[in-house]
């Protein structure tokens, strides 16, 4: 795993969450929309996994720890916590979207757009 | 009692929450049972942040530690840092926890017969208590993780509340909209965190606050945080989706996600005065939450004075009342750091922003309640569709009025004691700032005064030949907010000197905080 | 509903798929897991009873008041041990020296001891048995949706 500069997690999580709001700002359908939060929730995790990791690091689950580092555990049970929210956060957003094309018959953020002003 | 206060930070959070999973159990099995069990329970939950306030006030601030074996051991033996969930409640998260209480009450008991006619009644009362664990976990924690997390909770049942009633197409908008507009808010906060744990390696708010640098990356965390809390609070250039979410919810939700509004407001101030302090580069931030604050009080009504719709309309009143709130701590935040100035108007300016809180979580959720109200009547929220309803519902009518002169800031009412705290503080700082308040305030009078003759006077028309008063537990959850209103104004000395200055003085003093975690610094 | 060959191995396969399901809800405080990964685990297999039978089939053997009385009860245990603590402070780890998972875990690298970490295993239990009844409701709920059925209440 050396081969890996430390830094190129950072620069995909960044990646992830430049092209989530590109997708989220610009694109009318709200399925894609959806994705695009689904995304960013991937780049923001990946991004707090990066932080507990450390090269050569053993698994923090040892009571008696081998010599060397240890790969951090916090981030990871932040991640987890995370992992668990956005599973609810898309489940919702999925059932509101199915619901808004059952009334509206379409999923075109223009076109089902009730409210305005 | 002594026991049950130590433990009440916890027991407020964990007596909804487990309420919240008895509700489906007991509703099988019958109805009056599980909504006394509601009621009950939050009736319990105000008596305990009452208990806990007094204390509080007296005693200064109580932290509570989980699972460790003493709830003050913030410090496990042998580590240098906290590392449990720590509860921190202080004079600004108990006076949030009163106004949470009082309101989750009062809409609960308005929801009885609101949405009485609803299918999915027991999971309504799971969400609705979900949010209220939710809420009072955002207002009580110490720990930045534990924020985001109830953050979450708070948002995904508000907005699961906001589509609830799924017959109509504009309550899956409003929903949508909220959940997309909660999701983003909350991965920026998740980032935010993430930023100061990779420099800090830790969570705790008041660890935090003893060692930040201010660094490059801590005002971008800074700056995340406060675009993330100032989204979800409906500030003005973010606040598009705040009236199509608030409109369309069932009137008791859109009273408690006013007050999640104010919480998300909380969470901003807690991260400025607590989290960055005297760090911060308090002028700068300061005059942002100023020019913003201002913004949104004269966009917001505005805005108000052209809708047809009543909830709608309510709505951007909301951000316009909120811009209040900002202006007058943003004043405070300004000048911190400066004894002098704080002293001779910075904590006054304070004062005003937070009793602006709590006068607007008592007349805004009764507004909102009213015009639940006649959309429970008449079957509509348009204003032009309405008349001549004072001859009906004359409950509703007087509520409406008692709202109406206190939004405005009608002098003897509890709206005015805290405008003229705000106005004569901020009038020092800079003019300008009273002076839109004024015009704000005139064209606050002037739209409610428009509404309710489009809603109440006039002749009584034929359509609504029918309609009758509202059920008796809608009207009691009125007068259980009229009631508050009514006594800040009869004590306003008394209720300023028990909760308000406590609360700013617990956002002014930051060593504070941070000793109460962190045990006296050598 | 899929071809005969795909419902048989379906069939088969689901024991498997809640036995791994469950081992990793009863490891989770020695290997990595827990209650929302095995309930997840799990789940994965009634979506694929989803996807080789239909929804409505589906819907006959599971009762909807099942799955809410299975949520409401896995949060309700883990909320009454956090309780049961509280005569110290809520969270209290009172299961610790006690004999159901009270052992001091073991000194080194190795599996592991299963009784160990006090209240951690009953509450993996607990917030397995929620995820399980939660998510296959949510995945139940949404295949219903898609066939064009109203949900009942």
């Amino acid at each position: 795993m050396e081969y890996i500069p430390l830094n190129f997690p950072f620069l995909a999580a960044a990646l992830l969450a430049g092209i989530s709001f590109y997708i989220i700002i610009f694109r009318k359908n709200l399925i894609k929309l959806i994705m695009g939060v689904g995304m960013m929730s991937s780049g923001v995790n990946l991004f707090l996994v990066a932080l507990g990791y450390r090269a050569g690091g053993n698994v923090p689950i040892y009571t008696d720890v081998p010599e060397g580092p240890m790969v951090l555990s916090v981030p990871q049970a932040l991640t987890l916590t995370s992992i668990v929210i956005n599973v609810a956060v898309l489940a919702l957003m999925l059932s509101m979207v199915i619901n808004v094309y059952r009334h509206t018959g379409s999923l075109d953020s223009e076109k089902s757009r009730k409210m305005k002003g | 009692m002594a026991t049950l206060i130590t433990h009440s930070p916890i027991l407020i959070i964990a007596i909804p929450l487990v309420t919240a999973f008895l509700t489906p159990l007991i509703g099988m099995a019958n109805r009056k049972v599980r909504d006394a069990l509601v009621i009950v329970s939050l009736a319990f939950v105000v008596v305990l942040v009452f208990a806990l306030a007094r204390d509080v006030v007296i005693n200064g601030i109580r932290v509570y530690t989980l699972g460790a074996t003493s709830p003050d051991l913030t410090i496990p033996t042998g580590f240098m840092v906290p590392v449990r969930i720590i509860l921190e409640v202080d004079g600004m998260s108990i006076f949030m926890g009163i106004i949470w209480s009082i309101v989750s009450l009062a809409a609960a008991i308005f929801s009885l017969s609101h949405i009485a006619s609803e299918t999915g009644q027991n999971r309504f009362y799971t969400l609705l208590l979900l949010m209220v664990a939710g809420g009072f976990g955002m207002m009580f924690t110490g720990d930045l993780f534990n924020l985001f997390v109830f953050l979450e909770i708070a948002s995904i049942s508000g907005a699961a509340l906001i589509a609830f009633r799924i017959k109509f197409a504009d309550t899956q908008e409003g929903g949508f909209k909220y959940i997309v507009i909660s999701a983003i808010a909350s991965l920026m906060v998740l980032f935010a965190i993430g930023l100061l744990y990779a420099q800090y390696n830790l969570l705790n708010i008041g660890a935090i606050a003893q060692v930040i640098q201010y660094t490059t990356l801590d005002k971008i965390a800074l700056a995340l945080l406060l675009i993330a809390f100032t989204m979800k609070a409906g500030m003005v250039p973010l606040h598009l989706w705040f009236p199509d979410a608030y409109s369309v919810a069932p009137a008791s939700i859109t009273g408690m996600l006013v007050i999640t509004s104010h919480a998300c407001m909380y969470a901003a101030f807690r991260v400025c005065f607590t989290l960055y302090g005297s760090m911060l580069d308090a002028p700068v931030a300061g005059w942002i939450l100023i020019v913003f604050g201002l913004l949104s009080m004269f966009i917001g009504v505005t805005m108000a004075v052209f809708q047809k719709d009543v909830m709608r309309f309510m709505s951007y009143h909301a951000i316009s009342q909120l811009g209040y709130m900002w202006v007058g701590v943003g004043v405070g935040l300004a000048v911190l750091g400066n004894a002098e100035f704080i002293a001779a108007y910075g904590r006054d300016a304070m004062s005003g922003g937070i009793f602006h809180i709590l006068n607007h979580a008592m007349y805004k959720p009764l507004l909102f309640f009213t015009g639940g109200a006649l959309f429970h009547c008449t079957g509509t929220r348009d204003l032009t569709k309405m008349g001549g309803l004072a001859h009906k519902m004359k409950w509703t009518t007087i509520l409406y009025i008692i709202g109406t002169l206190s939004i405005s800031g009608i002098p003897p009412l509890n709206g005015f004691s805290s405008k003229i705290l705000i106005y004569e503080s901020v009038y020092q700082f800079h003019p300008i700032l009273t002076i839109t308040g004024i015009i704000t305030s005139i064209l606050t009078l002037a739209s409610f005064t428009k509404a309710f003759h489009s809603a109440f006077m006039g002749a009584e028309l034929p359509e609504y030949k029918e309609v009758k008063e509202v059920p008796r537990s809608m009207v009691i959850a009125m007068v259980i907010l009229a009631a508050g209103i009514v006594f800040i104004t009869l004590f306003p000395s008394l209720v300023v000197d028990w909760t308000i200055h406590p609360a700013a003085d617990a956002l002014i003093d930051q060593e504070a905080y941070i000793t109460a975690v962190m045990g006296a610094i050598p | 509903m899929l071809s005969k060959i795909v419902r048989t191995v379906a069939n088969q396969l689901i024991l498997f798929i809640l036995t791994f399901g469950l081992y990793i809800i009863a490891h989770g405080h020695l290997t990595p897991g827990g209650g929302f990964q095995g309930g997840a685990v799990v789940v994965s297999g009634v979506v694929m009873l989803l996807v080789a039978f239909n929804s409505q089939e589906l819907k006959k053997s599971l009762r909807e008041r099942l799955l809410t009385i299975m949520e409401s009860t896995g949060a309700l245990i883990f909320a009454i041990l956090g309780f049961v603590g509280i005569g110290t402070t809520f969270f209290y780890n009172i299961l610790v020296g006690s004999p159901v998972f009270g052992r001091i875990p073991p000194s080194g690298a190795g599996p592991g001891d299963f009784w160990t970490a006090g209240y951690i295993p009953p509450m993996n239990f607990a917030v397995g048995l929620k995820v399980i009844a939660g998510l296959t409701a949510v995945v139940l709920a949404l295949a219903l949706f898609a066939s064009g059925e109203e949900v009942e209440e």
